[in-house]
């Protein structure tokens, strides 16, 4: 069942044609991957998803975003609601210079009213252990999240995603700033949350998207050049710039 | 020769960088010296925690806790206007503001800096002083009061302009990243921004009530100059920096009066110095 689709989706940033007339759907409890070389529009089109490019001036959209058949693009969409259902991880791991704990329960305290201590403690720990990082951090809850590792960040930035219990996960090239052993850990927790998540990934690394993926689309300049189940991307391209792409012709 | 040249250029900045030190040791020494021998006189405490200001009664009562009082007072009343004034006009500046305005803004702050202090003296003279006094019904409007009102004026361009730089300078992701839990913007600004950039604005306060520490001139014209431990807000007060200007003239040189003031100066100073460190503090704090 598709989760996102988008119907002739065009954005501009001013006169800058960036995304051009994207058909596509992305299904739900899947990971999708959005590949290409840089500057085709792959994290704009993420951006779309969660209304980001609202903060950059000068943008415009047209065509159809849904989710779950509710309009995304509509102005009238009540933003806080949108972004709460639809997480998103950045390319720098960006924790908030506060405590661990305060990381995670940052959604909780601007959206629920009534919270109490004990709720937000089991909200952290699920969240930490969603993440593989609760056996390492328990005790740590207080420290400033900033005095993390790099991957550790990463993963508290996925579990401060996963803490407002949101459907969809949105992640921009979330692996680009680790490590190689890092990158692997994080990729094996996208599989297991793709049990309860939908996942869309934007990667410059092709690799990563054959490994962790189970559709992909290939971007560029700002067209959904080709969408369809990764095996087939990548061993059985329609297209002639799809497959020059994977092969490492350019990119 | 190009090479001779480089060394008598390079030895001469080399002088110049040790003048500017040199002299502000000869300047301190000279303070410390005068001032210290005021203490043959009277005792270090009975100095700082004298209830009277007297120099030139005789034998002469110099305690200089009514003038320390009055500075805490003036500047206290400063802060409490300044802070949360200049504090929320930094964050309109860096977050609110579309850019047209932000630039009117930024050149409003700056034109405010750029009034001589002696200016704001004599407009508090002639307008907030009668103002003062009928909105209270007080004898006169010569008050740490509307010490406090002028002097927030001029520490307010102070933390406006730092706390926006230090607002400016929060990383962009941040902000992005309480946008993207679903945050409004004043969340964002109260839950993210305002915590990554405490450290700055603590230091824009400090050098702002630096300044207001050390003003002369704007307290001296309106505070009143009573020398009399205040009450309230609403009483004449004199502050160290005033009792300097205005005594200096008259102190006989190596009277005891004389070496009072300057003892009063070593006072101001410990003052400021120590307000100046803790804003580097802070401001280093950020940087780490």
């Amino acid at each position: 069942m598709a989760k996102i689709t988008t119907k002739n989706l065009n954005l501009w940033y001013g006169a800058f044609h960036a995304v051009k007339n994207i058909n596509s759907a992305f299904e739900a409890n899947r990971i999708t991957a959005i590949i290409g070389p840089s500057g085709c529009g792959k994290s704009t089109l993420l951006r779309v998803f969660n209304r980001m490019n609202d903060l950059i001036e000068g943008v415009r959209t047209d065509g159809g975003a849904l989710i779950d058949d509710n309009d995304i693009l509509n102005s009238n969409t009540d933003l806080v609601v949108l972004r709460k259902k639809i997480g998103m991880v950045f390319q720098r791991p960006n924790p908030f210079p506060l405590s661990i704990y305060e990381n995670i329960v940052f959604g909780e305290r601007i959206h629920a009213d009534g919270i109490t201590r004990d709720g937000l403690d089991e909200i952290v720990q699920e969240s930490l252990k969603s993440v593989l990082l609760w056996d390492e951090l328990k005790d740590r809850l207080n420290e400033p999240a900033l005095r993390l590792s790099l991957e550790q960040r990463q993963r508290l930035c996925i579990a401060r995603c996963i803490a407002v219990k949101p459907d969809v996960l949105l992640m921009d090239e979330p692996c680009s700033a680790l490590d190689p052993q890092a990158t692997a850990r994080i990729e094996e927790l996208m599989r297991e949350l793709k049990n309860n998540y939908t996942i869309i990934i934007v990667t410059h690394n092709m690799q990563q998207a054959a490994r962790v993926s189970d559709d992909t689309g290939f971007m560029l300049l700002g067209e959904l050049i080709e969408f369809g189940r990764t095996e087939q991307i990548f061993t059985a391209p329609h297209d002639r710039r799809t497959e020059d792409y994977i092969t490492g012709r350019y990119g | 020769m190009r090479k001779l040249k480089e060394l008598v250029i390079e030895k001469l900045i080399l002088i110049c960088g040790l003048a500017s030190i040199f002299f502000v040791a000869l300047i301190f020494l000279f303070l410390l010296k005068e001032g210290f021998a005021v203490f043959k006189a009277v005792n270090p405490f009975n100095f700082l925690f004298g209830k009277s200001w007297y120099p030139i009664s005789d034998p002469p009562q110099l305690g200089i806790l009514p003038l320390i009082l009055g500075s805490l007072l003036v500047t206290l009343g400063a802060a409490v206007i300044s802070i949360p004034i200049g504090v929320a006009c930094a964050v309109y500046i860096a977050e609110v503001a579309p850019a047209k305005t932000k630039e009117a803004l930024k050149a409003g702050i700056e034109l405010l800096a750029a009034i001589p202090s002696v200016v704001l003296g004599f407009i508090g003279m002639v307008t907030l002083v009668p103002l003062v006094k009928s909105v209270f019904h007080i004898p006169t409007g010569l008050t740490a009061l509307s010490g406090s009102i002028m002097l927030a004026f001029m520490a307010m361009p102070t933390i406006v302009s730092i706390a926006e730089d230090a607002l400016y300078s929060v990383p962009k992701s941040y902000k992005e990243g309480a946008f993207a839990l679903g945050a409004t913007h004043w969340q964002t600004i109260r839950r993210v921004m305002l915590p990554a950039a405490s450290s700055g604005i603590l230091a824009a306060v400090m050098l702002g009530l630096g300044r207001v520490i050390g003003e002369t001139m704007a307290v001296m014209m309106i505070t009143g100059n009573a020398a009399v431990i205040p009450r309230s807000i609403l009483q004449p007060v004199r502050t160290l920096t005033a009792t300097i200007a205005a005594e200096m003239g008259e102190a006989v040189v190596g009277s005891e009066h004389y070496f009072a003031l300057f003892a009063v100066g070593i006072v101001l100073f410990i003052i400021s110095f120590a307000v100046n460190v803790t804003a580097d503090l802070f401001l280093h704090k950020k940087e780490r």
